[in-house]
Order: C-alpha cells, then sequence, then structure tokens
C-alpha cells in the first residue's frame, strides 16, 4: 500500500532544509530546550524569577512552533500533519498550548517541566525524521483531515498533562504516606491540585478523543467505503477509548480518585502511546502512509 | 569618644515574672523613650519590647556612666529595686553590640529561630525612635544596616521556609492534601488543650467549619462555642467523620476508636473523598493500619514531631549560613563606624597644620615685603606640598582598614601629641 504512493518529493532535499518552517521549529526547540532547563533550575533552587523566565520562553517557544506549522502550512497547501515528522511537531506544539492553558489557572511549574520536556523530547525526535513536503496521499485530502488530528492530537496532549499529575501525584503521595515533609514533598503541589487536573483532563480529553474518532470513522466512510474496518489504529484507539471511559464512569460513579485516578491516567497514557507511535512503528496499516522508514 | 551599647534582658537571660515587670508598653513608649533621652550621657536611644526581650539601645558618650545611668533608669521607671534584676541584664558594646541587633533583626537570636515577627517589631520601635527624634544618624545607619541584613538572611537561606512545631506542621501537611484549606471542616474528637491549639492553627489557616465531639456532651458544646463550630453527641461521631476533611483525635480512651474496617466503609460512604487523620492522643485513638487506606492519611504525634525536629534541624543549618551574612556586614559597619571617628580627627589635624603655615607665611611675608607675585606664590606652593607630605603617611596609615584594633589607639595619639579637640560628638550632633 504504501510503496504504491512513493512519490517524487515537490522540494527536493537541498532545498527543504532551507525552508523557512523549519527554522521556526528549530528555534521553537531551542526555546522549549531552554524553558525546560529554567524549569528544572526552578525546581531545584525555587528562585521565583526562574520560572517566570521558564513560562516566558516556552511562550516564545510556542509563538514560534506557530510560526513553523503556519510556514508550512502555507509552503505545502495543506494541514501539516501527515507523517511522523509533523504528527509529531504537532502534538509537542498542542502540548505547550496545554501548558500554557494550564499555567493561566493553575500557575504549573513542577508540572510545566514534566510537558515541556515531553515537548522537547517530541521535537528533537521529529527533528532526526525525514522533513520533505510531499504531494498530499489521495486518501488525506479530505475535509475532514484536519478535523480528526486536531481532536485526536488535543485530546493526546490533555492526556499527556493528565499523566504528568498522575506520576507527580504518585511522589507526592508516597512522600506523605511515608511521613516525609522534605524538599521534594515541599516543590511538589498538593494532591488536590493534582487530582483536579487530572478530572479535569478526562473530563476534557474524552470528549476530543471521541470526536477524533467519530471524524476518523467518518472520514475512513469517504476514504474506503467503511466506517470501521479494525485496522490496527482503530482498534487501538477503541481500546484507548474504553480505558478513558472506564476512567470517567468510576470517577462518577464509586468516586475513584487520588491514587487510582492517578494509575488510570498513567496507563491511559501509555495506551494513548501506543495508539500514536507504537502502532505507526510496530503495526502496519491504513494509517502509516508516512514515507519514514524504522 | 562615643560607643553603642546595647542593655537588655531576653528569654534566655530572664524568666518571664522579670520580662514582663521590665516591659515597656506601647502606650507609655514615648514616654519612656523621651524620658532615657534627657539622661545626659545618651546622644541617641530607642526601645525593643517584645514578650521576649527588652532592650535599650543607646549611642553614648561615656559607656560606663551611660550604662549606669540606663540601669537607673530601668529600676526607676519600672519601680524595681536593682538588684531584683541586674543578675539577668546583658550588656554589649561596640562590634558585639552591632552583631547582636543584626542577630536579633534576621530572627537568630528568636526563642523560634526563624521566626519573622521580630523584624516587625524592631521596625516599629525604631520609627518611634525616629519620630520623636531620640535616634540619630548611627542608630540611622546601623538600623537600616539590620533591616538589610534581615532581608538578605530571608532571601538568601531558608531559615523560616519550613515549619517547626507540631501545630504548624499538622497545617502544613493538611494544604499538602487538599490545597487550600477554605471551605474545609475540621471534626476534634475529644476536647483538649492540644486539639485546641491544633483548631486554632488550622481555623487561622482559613478552615471553616468546626465539629467537636466528646464523651460528655456539655464539654463538646462549650469547646465548640470557642470556635463557632458545631457540637455532636459521641454516639453520632460517625455522621462528623462522613462531613470532616480532617480529624483530630485526642480523647484518653484506652483502647482504639478508630478502626480500618470502619474506615474502609466510611471511605465508599464518603465517596473516596480524602481525609487526614491527625492522631495526638496517648494511648493512640486511631489504628495504625488506617493509614495504609487509599486516600487516608494518617499522621500521629510522633510523626508530627518527626517532622518538626526534621525542619528544626534544616533551620539550624541555614542558621549558620545567616551567621556568616551577619559577620559579613558586621565587619562592613565597624568599618564606616571607625570612619566616622577618624575623619573628625583627620580634619583637625589638617586644621591644625593649616593654621600654623597660614601664621608662618604671614610672618616670613611680612619680613620680606618686596617678593614678587611668582616668588610668593611657589614658596606658598612648597609649604602646602611639605605639609601634604608629613600628613601623608599617618593619614594612610589611619585609614587602613584592617588595622581595627590600633586605628583608636593612633587616634588617641594623635589626638594628645597635637592637642586636638576630642570633637567626634560635636561633628556629629551637627549632622543630626
Amino acid at each position: 500500500m504504501r510503496d504504491c504512493h512513493q512519490t517524487k518529493p515537490i522540494f527536493s532535499n537541498q532545498e527543504y532544509n532551507n525552508m523557512l518552517n523549519i527554522y521556526f521549529i528549530q528555534l521553537a526547540s531551542l526555546l522549549y530546550l531552554l524553558g525546560t532547563l529554567s524549569y528544572l533550575f526552578y525546581i531545584v533552587l525555587l528562585k521565583d524569577f526562574l520560572s517566570r523566565l521558564a513560562a516566558m520562553m516556552v511562550t516564545f517557544g510556542f509563538a514560534s512552533h506557530t510560526l513553523g506549522i503556519l510556514t508550512r502550512l502555507l509552503e505545502a497547501g495543506y494541514t501539516p500533519v501527515t507523517n511522523l515528522h509533523e504528527s509529531l511537531s504537532f502534538f509537542a506544539w498542542m502540548i505547550i498550548g496545554i501548558l500554557l492553558i494550564a499555567n493561566l489557572k493553575y500557575k504549573i511549574k513542577v508540572l510545566g517541566a514534566f510537558l515541556s520536556s515531553i515537548a522537547l523530547i517530541l521535537m528533537l525526535f521529529a527533528l532526526t525524521l525525514p522533513k520533505e513536503i510531499l504531494p498530499l496521499h489521495p486518501v488525506l485530502r479530505s475535509f475532514w483531515h484536519p478535523f480528526h488530528v486536531t481532536f485526536a492530537f488535543l485530546g493526546n496532549s490533555i492526556f499527556t498533562l493528565a499523566f504528568c499529575c498522575g506520576v507527580v501525584y504518585l511522589i507526592q503521595e508516597h512522600q506523605l504516606k511515608s511521613k516525609k515533609m522534605g524538599a521534594l514533598a515541599k516543590r511538589l503541589p498538593s494532591l488536590k491540585v493534582l487530582d483536579d487536573l487530572n478530572y479535569q483532563a478526562l473530563k476534557f480529553g474524552f470528549p476530543l478523543l471521541s470526536l477524533g474518532i467519530i471524524t476518523g470513522a467518518v472520514w475512513a466512510e469517504y476514504a474506503w467505503g467503511r466506517y470501521w474496518g479494525w485496522d490496527p489504529k482503530e482498534t487501538w484507539s477503541l481500546i484507548t477509548w474504553f480505558l478513558y471511559a472506564a476512567m470517567l464512569h468510576q470517577r462518577l460513579t464509586v468516586g475513584w480518585r487520588g491514587r487510582k485516578a492517578a494509575i488510570m491516567a498513567i496507563v491511559g497514557f501509555l495506551a494513548v502511546l501506543f495508539t500514536f507511535l507504537g502502532v505507526n512503528l510496530l503495526l502496519p496499516g491504513l494509517h502509516t502512509y508516512s514515507n519514514w522508514e524504522p | 569618644m562615643i560607643e553603642l551599647i546595647i542593655i537588655g534582658l531576653n528569654h534566655k537571660t530572664a524568666p518571664i515574672e522579670i520580662r514582663e515587670k521590665l516591659a515597656f508598653h506601647e502606650s507609655e513608649m514615648e514616654k519612656a523613650l523621651l524620658q532615657a533621652h534627657s539622661i545626659h550621657s545618651l546622644k541617641e536611644n530607642m526601645i525593643l519590647s517584645t514578650c521576649n526581650r527588652v532592650e535599650l539601645y543607646a549611642i553614648v558618650r561615656e559607656p560606663e556612666k551611660a550604662v549606669q545611668d540606663l540601669k537607673l533608669f530601668l529600676s526607676q521607671y519600672h519601680h524595681l529595686p536593682l538588684q531584683e534584676f541586674e543578675k539577668n541584664l546583658y550588656l554589649l558594646v561596640g562590634e558585639e553590640a552591632v552583631r547582636h541587633i543584626f542577630r536579633v533583626s534576621s530572627s537568630l537570636d528568636s526563642m523560634v529561630v526563624g521566626e519573622p515577627q521580630i523584624l516587625g517589631q524592631i521596625k516599629s520601635a525604631y520609627q518611634m525612635a525616629t519620630d520623636l527624634k531620640t535616634s540619630g544618624i548611627i542608630l540611622h545607619r546601623l538600623l537600616h544596616r539590620a533591616f538589610h541584613v534581615a532581608k538578605r538572611v530571608r532571601t538568601e537561606t531558608k531559615i523560616s521556609n519550613s515549619s517547626v512545631s507540631v501545630s504548624s506542621v499538622a497545617v502544613e501537611l493538611a494544604e499538602k492534601i487538599f490545597g487550600t484549606l477554605e471551605k474545609r471542616t475540621v471534626l476534634l474528637i475529644g476536647a483538649g488543650e492540644m486539639s485546641e491549639l491544633a483548631a486554632r492553627h488550622l481555623v487561622s489557616a482559613g478552615v471553616e467549619k468546626i465539629l467537636v465531639t466528646n464523651r460528655t456532651y456539655e464539654r463538646a458544646r462549650s469547646f465548640a462555642l470557642q470556635f463557632n463550630g458545631e457540637a455532636i453527641p459521641f454516639e453520632e461521631m460517625g455522621q462528623g467523620l462522613k462531613k470532616a476533611d480532617i480529624v483530630i483525635s485526642a480523647t484518653d480512651a484506652s483502647q482504639y476508636l478508630i478502626l480500618p474496617d470502619q474506615v474502609v466503609k466510611l471511605m465508599k460512604e464518603r465517596k473516596q473523598r480524602p481525609v487526614f487523620f491527625i492522631d495526638i492522643a496517648d494511648p493512640r485513638d486511631i489504628a495504625p493500619e488506617v493509614g495504609d487506606l487509599a486516600n487516608v492519611y494518617l499522621y500521629n504525634i510522633d510523626d508530627l514531631q518527626k517532622v518538626a525536629n526534621e525542619n528544626m534541624k534544616d533551620r539550624q543549618k541555614e542558621a549558620q549560613k545567616a551567621e556568616t551574612i551577619v559577620n559579613d556586614e558586621v565587619a562592613k559597619f565597624v568599618q564606616w563606624y571607625q570612619s566616622l571617628e577618624i575623619t573628625p580627627t583627620v580634619v583637625a589635624l589638617r586644621k591644625k597644620f593649616e593654621e600654623i603655615r597660614a601664621r608662618e607665611l604671614e610672618k616670613t611675608f611680612s619680613l620680606h615685603p618686596n617678593l614678587t607675585e611668582k616668588e610668593r606664590q611657589s614658596i606658598e606652593a612648597m609649604t602646602t606640598a611639605i605639609i601634604n607630605k608629613i600628613l601623608h603617611d599617618p593619614i594612610t596609615r589611619l585609614k587602613q582598614k584592617d588595622e581595627e584594633v590600633m586605628s583608636d589607639f593612633y587616634i588617641h595619639t594623635l589626638q594628645t601629641l597635637f592637642q586636638l579637640p576630642d570633637q567626634t560628638g560635636e561633628e556629629l550632633k551637627e549632622e543630626d
């Protein structure tokens, strides 16, 4: 399937490296790196100006990243989420977006360090991959494509936040249960804030994931003439969806909060990661149009 | 010679009964300050009076006489014979006094090291002395340096970062579990001194509602009244447990009052809303296994005390760093202080030489009236150069900052040998 769509790049290797969008992406990565470092220094030194500096770096990084995605959109003429490089970059962009939104209400600092380092890793990964702009695969040339990827990645980014909350929750809970109130416990947010954020993330993330799957199904009907075909990506999305649905249900009915919710957020995120990366890299199927060879 | 002295007593040197008797009440502080200021041997003064210390800071002309005067003042003002409190007094002079003020303002000398209230108390004592003009240039500078030191200690060390009392540890833990304590409910099981203390801390941290239950309902009711709380009959404790976020148990029951099975059931009813049990009873009221349950946090008095002690250790480590800052600042202040003494001496010395030169020039010029203007100028220039060259070495030596001990001696020697007026005090008074 993949081979018959291998086409000659619109731009040759030499040209795409000089393209503006790559510069913006590189600048964004650098700023995310500086932001992450500032967050880490903040955690060690607890000087407020460092957390402000970090937020500033990440904000500038986000702006540069946005420009990168917009210029790529203009250069390519379609929503630039069609191969692994673009998807990773898009995912990172949304994670930082979520960081900035969460920062408005919760002044997250430790969580900021987590989110920005995840985004940074995704960016560095993205930068090592082929970045050519190819003529769009016919299947991707669809009205539904931008909606599908936006919903799916926005959901994923919010689940990334929930994952970070879960990890930090488990660390903080362990500190409190083992009756240590040391330097670590002082630096981490309260359990209440972490659990709240986790729940908020679930409330917003789940509908987005659902929308992502629905738009995907509608698009599949147009592209392949069936809504659902048990392609590995579809199967794993459904597994992920069930996990989050169970989480939400248990939370609302029997009060799965705190530790259980934290563990579930971590498990859910692992499913998200596998659906996104694992399936692409390990299980070939309809979603692997990217010309990236592992 | 002028000198900074401190005379006073604090929680380390005097019992509360004596401190109480010597304390200056806020309402009469003005009167006391002015009365002290009228003592002739005092140039500047201020009074710091808190529940842990009473201290008089003074810039004086003759330290020995001033000390006697101040002791007398304390005794007369408070109508207390000197013998009754003289042994509790400490006297600090010069550099030691500077160090003391810096340590007090950065809360290194406090009962609980690192508690920040003292700085505010010093600030208002200083404010009053400035308003009444009993403080002058030296106290002004000294206190501003003290505030600066306190700020450095606060920002450069972590001395006030952690809770060191059982109650404040409990509050800090509660905040790590519940975030803000607003809208939270506390249930007190058993009404005693310790639970009252903890409850007060929680209320001031923002807890909204206090429920009280006790074996004798009357006691619960009178206790609840103090906090605007609500009393619950002991048999209906379960109701309280369902509502409360923080439970403080302090009964004298001989066996566990709250068991794991009960709490498992309770947590289901609460839909797993977290609960923080604080067991301050001895023997314990709450089975330790309760703390293993999900969303349940259990600390007993020993656990809290352990955290407080750990924090105290950290604080002491930070206090070491703070002492270094203090020493550093003391050295800077002493330098400034000495330059105050040196400058007038140098000025007086130059003035004396200049006068001699002017007199002798006049004599010479009147003996040789036919000198040309140019010749006169060159003689003037030569004599000025001689004076400058003669004075250069001694003045440089005098201003050398590292010879703290000697400079006093040199100043004195110069004053004696050249019969310079001791005008340190006068000069400063003009600057006020």
